[in-house]
This record gives C-alpha cells, structure tokens and sequence, in this order.
C-alpha cells in the first residue's frame, strides 16, 4: 500500500482472531492491532484529528507551538504529527511514566516539562492548563476535552471495526481521555442492537491516587457514562498476567493496558460462554510492547514484575 | 464472612488508617449505612443526595457499580467492594 506522508498512513489496522485466548467456536476474541500505526499507538489517530481540527479552526499557523499534557503515546504521536506539519511541542510527562517515552519524545525533538509523580496525570493535566493560561499563543490541544479525539474513533476506528467484523457483540478498550470508548462506542450503539460497550480502567497503586482531597479528582470532559455498559477496573498484576498471556498463547507483543483489556474481554467471554451465548468480542490493542521493556514487564516472576510496576503509569 | 471494604487513602483518616474494613447489608447503600455506625462521616464522603458522588468510584468485585445498578446494587458476602478517588489515571 502507499501513502502520500506518514500522516497519511494512520489507521487500517488489522483485526486479528485470538484463537487461543477465546473460549469456544461460539464466543470468539477478536484484536484490533493499533500498533500498527506510525508510531506505533492508537494516539495517532486521536492526534492526528486533533491538530487537523485546530489547523482548520485557524488555531495553528506556521512554527505554531502545540503544549498538551500526556503520560506518552499521545505526545509521540503529537510529536510525529508536529514534525510532518511544521510545529512545535512541549509535553507535560509525569515523572513516573517509562524511560522508552521519554527518550521517544526526545527524538523526535519535543521538549519536555516534568510533573510530579504523586497524583499522576492529574498533576499533568493541571501543570499543562498553568502553562495554557501563562503562554496564550501556545495551542493546548487538551486529549480529555477535544471532540476530535472521540471523532477520529467515530470516522475511523468504528467503521473499519465493524466492516471487518459485522456481527461484533461487544467492544472492549482502555479507559484513558475515553477518546475511543466514546467514539467507537458510539458509532457502534447507532448502528448494532445490544452491542455492549466496555471499558477496562487500569488500577495502579496508591501514589497515583494521591489526591490532596476529593475534590481534586478528574473525570474527562469526553467522558459520557451513557455510552457504556460496563466498566472493569484491573489491577497491576491481572494486567501483567494477561500481557503475558497475549504473548504466550498468541505470540502478540503488546503493551501492559492490552493486558487490561484483555481480562476484562476475558470475563466477558466468560460469562457468554457459560450462559451458552454467541459472542465476538472485539478488544483493541493500544500499542506494543517495546516502550515497557525497561519496566521489567516482560521478565522474571509476575510477583518481581508488579513490584517493579509499582507506582508507574503503566497504560 | 463478610464483605470487605477496600479504603483509599484519602480517606482513611475515616477508618482510623484502616486500608480495609469490613461491613454488611444486601445493596451497597445498606452497606455504606452499615460503614457509617462504625466509621462516622465516611458515607457522606461517598454519597450525596444525588447518589455517588462525581469524583468517586466504586468497584464490586472490580465492576464500576454505577453500571450494576449504582447504590441499589446487590452485594453479598465474599464480595469485595473497592473505593477510588477518579483520577486522570495515565491511559494517553
């Protein structure tokens, strides 16, 4: 296939069968591969929207600078968008996200502002917003708040999901800006009876949780409950788990919230199989392993590999 | 048995540190009535007059109960219920 830039190249990604994984000829899982995109994540998609809708709304001219508040793969993907349309970035990164990011965003030229690990993104997300209102010509493109990051799953990923699988019963993803739950799911909801809609949520330890009080707490603006059936929250460890599950048992390397996906697509496929329903379950795949190596993911005993987890974003 | 109550920081100058304690009653509400004879103000922090309240998040055995029927939710012993403030959380 050819493509006119890299740009162009986002999206049509694979669905493959999981046929190890899935419980029986009647309920099937199904993987929409998103590391098949340029830089390797979903994000591309989302970014790629996001800076075409501020280019198109007159918010980025020539040499514009593009501030957004990411734990890694939206940043990289913004940092490849950046480089083909001119611009430049500032990536607000929690500390506590892996090394692979950081050097990524650093090679492609982005520069990076530090947020501190104790509340996680949320502390991004704030740091971001003061440096918005401190620097008015910066473009904050704001994941947890653009409609075109839910749009670009609605115009994109949905489609291309249900073309490749029409009888699809559910659809299973992370739960982050809540970009492609919104947007697949919707797109999904109008058009497929019953499907269901769920949302696999990471659960990290106590540091990312570290509010000063309650009403510190963040729900993204994209974010419409209606939207979903259903909302699974993973622990560290079933994510490792299953991570190495999609390698051992498919030879998929993919990134830790894959894991999280697949056990909440896992007790999904479950339950059908027990109430002795039809199911075909897809569930995406945000991106490979590779940016995870240097967290020890992959290697020694899962009890070593969550201990070294502990405290990191890991999704 | 008993159904175990999983407390997040924040709040757990309500259980006096405890990081889990346990409670009763069928539905989550009842058991959240049940949290408050022992651990007092610590229902208020959860609920409002229009249910959960925004910033907080509420797992029976990993679900988000706001999808099994919210604070009508069936709980029973053995379950695990899990509190967590809503954060940003790191999936971007």
């Amino acid at each position: 296939m050819r493509y006119d830039s890299l740009l162009d190249a986002v999206g049509g990604t694979p669905l493959v069968g999981l046929p190890h994984l899935s419980p029986g000829p009647d309920v099937r899982l199904w993987a929409k591969l998103e590391d098949r995109n340029p830089t390797g994540s979903v994000k591309d998609r989302a970014a790629a929207y996001m800076v075409a809708a501020a280019e198109k709304e007159g918010l980025l001219g020539p040499g514009a600078t593009i501030l957004e508040p990411t734990s890694g793969n939206t940043g990289i993907s913004l940092a490849m968008v950046a480089r083909v349309r001119g611009y430049q970035l500032i990536c607000v990164l929690p500390e506590n996200t892996s090394a692979e990011r950081r050097q990524l965003l650093e090679a492609y030229g982005a520069a990076i502002v530090t947020s501190p690990a104790a509340g996680g993104s949320n502390e991004a997300v704030r740091v971001a917003k003061e440096m918005a209102a401190e620097h008015p010509d910066w473009v904050l493109l704001y994941q947890y708040g653009n409609e075109a990051n839910a749009r670009a799953h609605y115009e994109t990923t949905g489609p291309e999901l249900l073309c490749d699988l029409p009888q699809v019963t559910h659809f299973v993803a992370g739960l982050g800006t809540s970009g492609t739950l919104m947007g697949v799911g919707r797109y999904l909801r109008e058009r497929v009876p019953g499907v269901q809609v769920v949302a696999a949520e990471p659960r990290y330890g106590e540091l990312v949780y570290g509010l000063r009080n309650l009403g510190e707490g963040f729900v993204p603006e994209l974010y419409d409950e209606s939207v979903l059936t259903g909302r699974f929250s993973v622990s560290s460890a079933d994510a490792l788990r299953r991570t190495r599950e999609l390698l051992s048992a498919e030879g998929l390397f993919a990134g830790i919230s894959s894991g999280c996906v697949l056990h909440a697509a896992l007790a999904i496929a479950g339950r059908a199989q027990a109430a002795g329903n039809r199911a075909d379950i897809a569930l995406l795949i945000a991106d490979a392993g590779w940016k995870y190596l240097s967290t020890g993911a992959y290697g020694g005993t899962l009890a070593e590999a969550e201990a070294r987890l502990e405290g990191q974003l890991w999704a | 048995m008993a159904i175990e109550v999983r407390i997040p920081t924040i709040l757990r100058n309500y259980t006096g540190g405890q990081r889990s304690v346990e409670g009763s009653g069928s539905t989550l509400n009842e058991l959240f009535a049940d949290l408050d004879g022992r651990f007092d103000g610590l229902r208020g922090r959860l609920v409002d007059e229009s249910g959960l309240r925004r910033f907080v998040n509420v797992y029976l055995n990993d679900e988000d109960v706001r999808f099994l029927g919210g604070l009508e939710a069936p709980v029973s012993d053995g379950d695990t219920v899990t509190v967590l403030p809503a954060v940003a959380g790191g999936t971007n």
